[in-house]
């Protein structure tokens, strides 16, 4: 029989953040924002098809950064917990606050049980009659959950972005205001000024989507035209 | 070791949130838990017999009654009555039987009312699902086939007296057409020409269909004769209701083109229904 070797919890909990960190700081940075018009997500990620942004549920979306199959597993899990959710009870009953404390269990259990923890950080965000009940939640990898008030920077740079993001955010942005805001900070860690609309993944949880477009599903990814002429609006 | 973990892994996948039920929760689907293809004749799934499980006393329950649905120029509509009865009893005057499926496509079911109702969430949630998952829209024979996999689900009950009919119609947008589809209560899917009608006064709406309808409708005058159908079968079939000018009661109408699934407004609807009854009252004609 092997004899293994004594690894104080302290020690291996602390390698294994360690491990995870390392994961998540090697990818681009996603941006959540939430402002007047509803809540804005941004992420630079120069691939059409593979998304780091998700729609959930009626008025919940999904943000990641880290290992794509990792966060893709988890954004599936989520929509079929809301389906089934909203399923066996009503549409109504489906909350940011359920979907997010089921994802921090869910990674808690992954950190301290299985082999290596996943090397994700993730948002979950939730659009409300006001801006002053929306929900955003961030979750990482160990786990923990935090409620936060505004705006959600994660990934890589996330500390450089997030000054920049601090600097110019308020509650009565645009649309348009928020996605450039998160732009800005976006090229903040890089030599470039501007992202091209390509280079990013835009999408957004609309406030009034039952009125302006007769839909309860608050979603909606941007395209690249839609992008440049939201972003031509007003310069 | 490694393949079996990928085998189990592909095998999970999955994009229907039938199939998902079916796993983990198949207390939640409305025609019990069975996957498909499994019938246990002459038992319900849960194991349970109906009362005296014979014809001679059939179960009471609410029955939706009819559904027509018709194409125009540019797409294709669907309207129901507002009646459910149950027996000789009218049980509801207010239900809806004709509901969005998806942004383009829409469903209207006929037979008892309950199964038909859940059988319509599920639906509904199956498309929506399979649009988050896999970030794009199922084509429209794929949502016609699932919907005629679950009217299939749903045959064990169909054989205790508790059918389910549906009527599919959508609009194909490579394509560039609506389209319509029919079902028998074994699933069978069937596409339709023109125009189709299911439920109890269906063979008087289609009479009615087939001297009203011509091709490239515009969407006015079709959704006008879509009211007349309907106008018709309530003549002759106690089981479907009529416009109700009383209660200000009226068809409810969905038409599906190229920008989507739209539910015509109640004052439209009020304003032709209203023209019906006077051209009829003016003609001072049996029918």
């Amino acid at each position: 029989m092997t004899q293994q070797f004594y690894v104080s919890p302290e020690q291996m909990m602390k390698d294994r953040a360690d491990f995870a960190r390392k994961g998540i700081a090697r990818g681009r940075s996603v941006v959540v924002i939430s402002c007047h018009d509803g809540i804005a997500l941004v992420a630079e990620n120069p691939s059409p098809s593979l998304h780091k942004i998700g729609e959930i549920y009626d008025k919940i979306a999904f943000a990641a950064v880290g290992k794509y199959n990792e966060f893709e597993s988890l954004r599936q899990a989520g929509v079929r917990y809301a389906d089934v959710r909203g399923y066996s009870y009503d549409r109504e009953d489906v909350t940011a606050r359920g979907l997010a404390s089921v994802y921090a269990q869910s990674l808690g259990a992954v950190f301290t049980a299985e082999q290596k923890p996943f090397e994700v950080e993730l948002a979950v965000a939730e659009v409300g009659p006001s801006p002053e009940e929306d929900h955003l939640y961030r979750l990482t990898f160990d786990g923990s959950i935090a409620d936060e008030n505004g705006f959600i920077v994660m990934g890589g740079q996330a500390d450089k972005v997030s000054e920049a993001v601090a600097a110019g955010w308020q509650g009565a942005l645009d649309f348009a205001g928020a996605i450039r805001l998160a732009l800005a900070g976006l090229v903040a860690d890089k030599e470039t000024t501007t992202l091209p609309p390509s280079a990013v993944e835009v999408a957004v949880l609309d406030r009034g989507s039952l009125g302006s477009r007769g839909t309860r599903r608050a979603f909606r990814r941007l395209e690249d035209a839609d992008i440049t002429a939201l972003l031509a609006e007003e310069n | 070791m490694q393949e079996t973990t990928a085998n189990q892994v592909a095998a999970n996948a999955t994009s229907s949130f039938t199939e998902h039920l079916q796993r983990q929760r198949p207390d939640l689907l409305p025609f019990g838990q069975l996957p498909f293809g499994q019938l246990p004749f002459g038992q319900l799934p849960s194991g349970q017999q109906f009362p005296a499980g014979n014809p001679a006393s059939p179960l009471q329950a609410p029955h939706g009654t009819t559904i027509v649905a018709l194409t125009y120029a540019g797409g294709v509509l669907m309207a129901g009555d507002r009646r459910a009865t149950m027996g000789n009893v009218i049980a509801s005057r207010h239900i809806e039987k004709v509901f969005p499926a998806d942004q383009y496509s829409v469903l209207g079911i006929a037979g008892t009312a309950g199964i038909a109702l859940d059988i319509t969430r599920l639906f509904q949630v199956e498309l929506e699902h399979y649009e988050k998952i896999e970030g794009t829209l199922l084509s429209l024979d794929g949502k016609a086939n699932r919907l005629g996999a679950m009217v299939r689900s749903n045959l064990p009950m169909a054989m205790q007296g508790l059918a389910v009919v549906p009527l599919f119609a959508g609009f194909d947008r490579p394509a560039g057409l609506g389209r319509l589809f029919s079902y028998d209560v074994t699933g069978g899917r069937y596409e339709e020409q023109e125009h189709h009608t299911v439920g109890s006064g269906s063979m008087f709406a289609r009479g009615a269909l087939k001297k009203l309808w011509r091709p490239n409708l515009p969407e006015r005058d079709a959704v006008s004769v879509a009211v007349e159908a309907l106008y018709d079968a309530a003549d002759d079939d106690s089981a479907t209701g009529g416009p109700d000018p009383v209660r200000q009661l009226w068809p409810v109408v969905y038409t599906v083109n190229r920008s989507g699934a739209v539910r015509v407004p109640e004052r439209e609807l009020a304003a032709m229904a209203g023209a019906i009854i006077e051209s009829r009252a003016v003609a001072q004609r049996e029918a």
